[in-house]
């Protein structure tokens, strides 16, 4: 069945008029996402891609059913959007903005916590790759031919390097049940542990590929959930070992700043919490292969 | 973004920060004019973008006209090398001239972005003075925490708390709550990523006053910051990173002699490290962003060789958002265009990868290609003309 996106889920896409978006939503459209529309303010009435495009998610919603969203929307005004899609009732909205002010983030965390749980948005990202579940259906910027459909999750901030994940694993027969990036921001809508956790419910998901990187304490929080809460096994590969302290390598968030956030550090704490940790980039559809033989075994 | 420790307590002191009364110099003579007008003896500071200036000779405390002329004249236009500053030092063009305080004690007072609440958190101790770093591992027990609702901003009653914790007494709490809500609404109010006050000195009447001061900003709200935008000091920056910031590129420059030319924050960390393991040293960081023209990958080839330590580039692609064909027709078009004297290593997957390999294949440079990420940092290792002596 997946995470997040199921043959279920009604996805809509803000910023739907735009180049980008356009291009995107066609490329969703073409292997076989379910988009049932898009919004753009002031272009409501018209339609783009044989899709109906509305001025508020609101009317979205009310017309389409919608779920879920995927945002292209630039970073200025991209917390607005989520603010927007959250109060309509959008129950999971992926982000692919670079570029969004922390202090709008701040605000947008605070926002979502006026929902109760049985209408909270989830959201992704943002600065992510964002979802694909293969052969069900994406919501991003991924290449979907990459990905093999299958029983492995694959959670990440990078989007390329969960890219080399899925390809390393479809060349030993692997495949992903959904792969989620949740972005290279120093705050982020969703964490690794909140996506573990919905892996580990998730009955097509057997094992879990986490890939993380330099900065933050989001891997040292995910190492003490899958030893204290998960069954499933997990495999990891933290980026960043040959990174400067204080340097920040691309990513707002990929900046080692702290105790316990260099990647060495973090390879220490996911081994001491029993996680299979890749020893090389190379190496990560390997690293997952064993951890399905152990499971095998076991 | 970084500003200079005079923006800083020009700012701070906007929002009711204490600071000394001080002035700036270019030259020597506005460095005596300065302390004449405020009187000597003073403090004459180094303004550069890091820390460490005490320890490496930046800061100067003037008894005489002579002494401050001296100390100018001997400083400005010389490259200060500190513990932070990286081996190339900074350059040193203007002066603070500052009133000399009389100090009794020294509080450390810091504000960052904590990344596990996700809210703004004041870090504070009764023993200032030293790097907050070296704070945290010698005197652990001094530091104070305080995490900030976003929804309230910092209450009076946090603040008194948090100076009475700190120990302080009598008027120095009123002056401690207006300086703990000041920095707050300094941050919150123009997009700071961090606040640092280091040292706010207890003065021997007992007043606070803020000896040092440093602020950094979050580049991506600049947009709506004009007026702190407009203090960026390019001289403090590493030219190299800021041309091709201005290009669309995140560049970082390090120590070894692979370039690196990637697309992906993640995936130019990985290539980073493979090349570590496999026995060599990058040259840089650098990731190239989505939607790359083929002139943007001329661009980066051209940032990557501008450091002269590089023997080798290495190009990894994993095309998303990215289209193969492109990245492989401004490769080849790089390595006409600039000359290339070294060994290109290009490995390309994801979108369009047979029609970006047919390109590479085709035309006539000599081009190594690399089917998988190992692949590719190993060859790159081995392409170097030193790679056999090494």
């Amino acid at each position: 069945m997946a995470i997040l996106i199921t043959p279920e889920t009604k996805i809509i896409v803000q910023g739907i008029s735009g180049r980008i978006g356009q291009f995107h939503a066609q490329e969703m459209i073409e292997t076989g996402t379910n988009v049932v529309g898009g919004v753009t303010p002031g272009r409501g009435g018209t339609t783009v891609l044989g899709k109906p495009v509305f001025n508020t998610v609101r009317e979205a919603v009310e017309a389409t059913g919608a779920d879920a969203s995927l945002m292209f929307v630039p970073p200025p005004v991209a917390a607005d959007a989520m603010m927007e899609a959250a109060d309509a009732g959008i129950r999971v909205a992926v982000s692919v903005a670079d570029g969004i002010p922390a202090q709008d983030m701040m605000k947008v965390k605070r926002f979502l916590r006026r929902y109760k749980a049985d209408r909270k948005m989830r959201l992704i990202g943002p600065n992510c790759a964002g979802v694909i579940s293969p052969g069900i259906g994406f919501m991003g910027i991924m290449p979907p031919h990459i990905y093999m459909p299958g029983r492995v999750g694959i959670v990440g901030r990078s989007g390329t390097l969960g890219y080399e994940a899925a390809s390393q694993m479809k060349a030993l027969g692997i495949g992903v049940s959904t792969s989620v990036g949740i972005g290279g921001d120093p705050i982020n809508g969703s964490s690794f542990r909140d996506i573990l956790e919905l892996f580990e419910n998730d009955p097509d998901t057997d094992a879990v590929m986490m890939i993380g990187e330099i900065g933050g304490p989001q891997e040292a929080e995910a190492a003490e959930y899958i030893r204290d809460h998960m069954t499933k096994p997990v495999a990891a590969y933290i980026a960043g070992l040959s990174a400067p302290k204080g340097r920040k390598m691309g990513h707002a968030g990929a900046i080692i700043s702290a105790f316990g956030e260099s990647a060495q550090e973090k390879v220490v704490i996911l081994q001491e919490a029993g996680i299979k940790v890749a020893p090389n980039p190379s190496s990560m559809g390997a690293t997952v292969a064993e951890i399905l033989g152990k499971k095998a075994a076991a | 973004m970084d500003i200079h420790e005079h923006q800083a307590k020009d700012i701070l002191a906007k929002f009711g920060v204490p600071v000394p009364r001080g002035g700036l110099a270019y030259s020597p003579e506005q460095a005596a004019y300065q302390a004449r007008e405020i009187g000597l003896p003073v403090v004459i500071k180094a303004q550069i973008h890091s820390g460490g200036r005490g320890e490496a000779g930046g800061v100067k405390f003037c008894r005489t006209d002579e002494e401050v002329r001296e100390f100018a004249a001997n400083i400005l236009g010389r490259q200060l090398v500190t513990k932070q500053s990286g081996p190339a030092g900074k350059g040193v063009y203007r002066l603070w001239v500052e009133a000399a305080t009389d100090i009794a004690q020294e509080v450390y007072l810091g504000f960052v972005l904590d990344r596990k609440s996700e809210r703004i958190m004041i870090v504070a101790s009764a023993a200032g003075g030293m790097e907050i770093e070296d704070l945290a591992e010698n005197d652990p027990d001094s530091l104070v925490r305080m995490i900030v609702d976003p929804a309230t901003g910092l209450c009076d009653f946090e603040a008194r708390e948090l100076a009475f914790r700190l120990g302080l007494t009598g008027n120095q709490i009123g002056q401690m709550v207006n300086t703990l809500r000041a920095c707050y609404r300094a941050y919150r109010d123009l997009d700071a990523t961090m606040v640092e006050i280091n040292p706010l000195a207890i003065t021997g009447s007992g007043d606070l006053v803020a000896l040092d001061a440093k602020m950094s900003f979050d580049t991506n709200a600049m947009f709506r910051r004009p007026e702190v935008a407009a203090l960026r000091d390019l001289s403090q920056e590493d030219p190299r990173e800021a041309m091709a910031a201005g290009s669309g590129l995140s560049y970082i420059g390090l120590d070894g002699d692979i370039g690196c030319i990637i697309n992906g924050a993640g995936l130019a960390m990985a290539t980073m490290d493979m090349i570590k393991l496999a026995g060599a040293e990058p040259a840089n960081f650098l990731d190239i962003g989505g939607g790359a023209s083929a002139e943007r990958v001329v661009t980066a080839f051209r940032t990557v060789l501008t450091d002269p330590n590089v023997s080798v580039i290495l190009v990894n692609i994993f095309a998303g958002i990215n289209r193969c064909d492109w990245i492989a027709a401004g490769v080849v078009q790089a390595y006409k265009e600039v000359g290339m004297t070294i060994p290109v290593v290009v490995r390309l997957a994801g979108t369009n990868v047979e029609e970006g390999r047919r390109i590479l294949e085709t035309a006539d440079v000599p081009i190594i290609t690399a089917g998988t990420l190992a692949e590719a940092a190993e060859a790159a290792v081995k392409a170097r003309p030193n790679a056999a002596a090494a």
